[in-house]
């Protein structure tokens, strides 16, 4: 059945409201791709009938659903070698040196979907800062979605997500085939703190001050002011000399001039000193 | 840059031949490891060889253990590009010299993915 412009508007205002997401007419086709298989999953029927569920409640499971639906995904292991190549060969060490009598590090991957660029970074780290084994390195990876931080916790990735950017020699040394499909190493999916968090959501004062903050290829889903509202938290939880990361397609420049661009090519940003 | 494309299926060949075209390579083609040993022979060495296992008269493994048994050729870029897709293919393919390995099916994408790694492309 044809989507009804009613329901399209409806699960407009409601993805945004509950993920900051902006779907602009034209996106019928996406809400349809993405929310049948809901409807049907659900017994809803249509997305008629997902319409109607939630309008009777939003915190209910389906509505959790269609946010995963809605969320996209997209990702693949080292995405961009540039900034993996800016951490190694500058930020990583300038953190190491400016915490070198602490010992600690303390590292966000926000909306870490299923997981590749969290592992992209901690199996770099492995291979070029041994030394931070002996360093209290925290790292906490957060997604919107509990779907993909089950994936996440589970570490399972199928042929065609390790043939994406994954190195051949990190592929031998820190994944097991499991079946037709490729698991990464325990103490990696252990190494990491995996939690649900909104980034449009009020969750802001349980994330730790952080050295390094990963926010790569999220913002493009948002809105001018939603984007301002993030980097103004981030502001709060990024150290001073502290280091974000966007994605390449994404800047600060033209939304929160208190950040300067500490390299362009990998997009990676400092706050600019007061 | 130049890459050598080694494989029994023209199909492959000529997959493989439009990607690397696109991402700025001249390809020479070669039908197996034999043929491509021959190639290697006569023309200046590849910035890279992209060469699948299975192929009759020989196979990829014994390529790649040829080109790395040469001086000239040690440092010579390899990926294997193959339907083998068990650990101990990769371990085995690795520990031989190739420098990449990519499981067939694959797209132009992961094929510019893994020359990135190389340094052979933009990622």
């Amino acid at each position: 059945m044809a989507l009804h412009p009613d329901d399209f508007r409806y699960i407009c205002e409601f993805i945004r409201e509950a993920a900051a997401i902006v779907l602009e007419p034209g996106k019928e086709y996406l809400v349809d791709t993405r929310l049948s298989p809901v409807a049907t999953q659900c017994g809803l029927g249509d997305i008629a009938g997902v319409v109607r569920e939630l309008r009777r409640s939003r915190h209910s499971p389906v509505a959790q659903k269609v946010v995963d639906a809605l969320t996209t995904n997209e990702t693949s292991f080292f995405r961009d070698l540039a900034p993996y190549q800016h951490l190694r060969q500058r930020v990583i060490p300038a953190l190491m040196e400016a915490r070198k009598n602490e010992r600690t590090l303390d590292i966000w991957c926000g909306a870490a979907s299923s997981g590749q660029e969290p592992f992209s970074m901690l199996m770099m780290m492995r291979e070029d800062f041994p030394q931070l084994a002996s360093w209290k390195v925290r790292f906490i990876a957060t997604d919107i979605s509990q779907v993909m931080l089950a994936r996440c916790r589970e570490g399972v990735y199928s042929q065609l997500e390790v043939n994406r950017g994954l190195p051949a020699p990190l592929l031998v040394k820190y994944f097991k085939k499991q079946g037709i499909d490729w698991q990464i190493d325990e103490s990696l999916r252990k190494s990491v703190e995996w939690r649900e968090f909104n980034l449009v959501g009020h969750a802001w004062s349980t994330l730790p001050s952080m050295d390094l903050i990963m926010l790569r290829n999220v913002m493009i889903y948002f809105d001018v002011p939603t984007k301002r509202g993030i980097l103004a938290n981030i502001r709060r939880v990024l150290r001073p000399d502290g280091y974000l990361f966007l994605g390449t397609a994404e800047t600060t420049i033209n939304v929160d001039e208190s950040f300067q661009s500490e390299q362009v090519q990998s997009s990676c940003y400092r706050v600019k000193a007061a | 840059m130049r890459a050598l494309v080694v494989d029994d299926s023209a199909v492959i060949r000529t997959v493989l031949t439009r990607i690397l075209t696109g991402l700025g390579f001249e390809v020479i083609q070669a039908v197996n490891g034999k043929d491509a040993l021959a190639k290697l022979q006569n023309v200046e060495r590849p910035d890279i060889a992209l060469v699948d296992w299975n192929m009759p008269e020989m196979n990829g493994y014994d390529f790649i253990r040829s080109v790395r048994a040469e001086q000239r050729w040690r440092d010579m870029p390899l990926m294997m590009v193959t339907t083998e897709t068990e650990m101990e293919q990769v371990v085995r393919a690795l520990a031989a010299g190739a420098n990449e390995y990519l499981m067939k099916p694959f797209t132009p994408e992961m094929v510019q993915q893994k020359l990135a790694i190389l340094g052979l492309a933009q990622s």
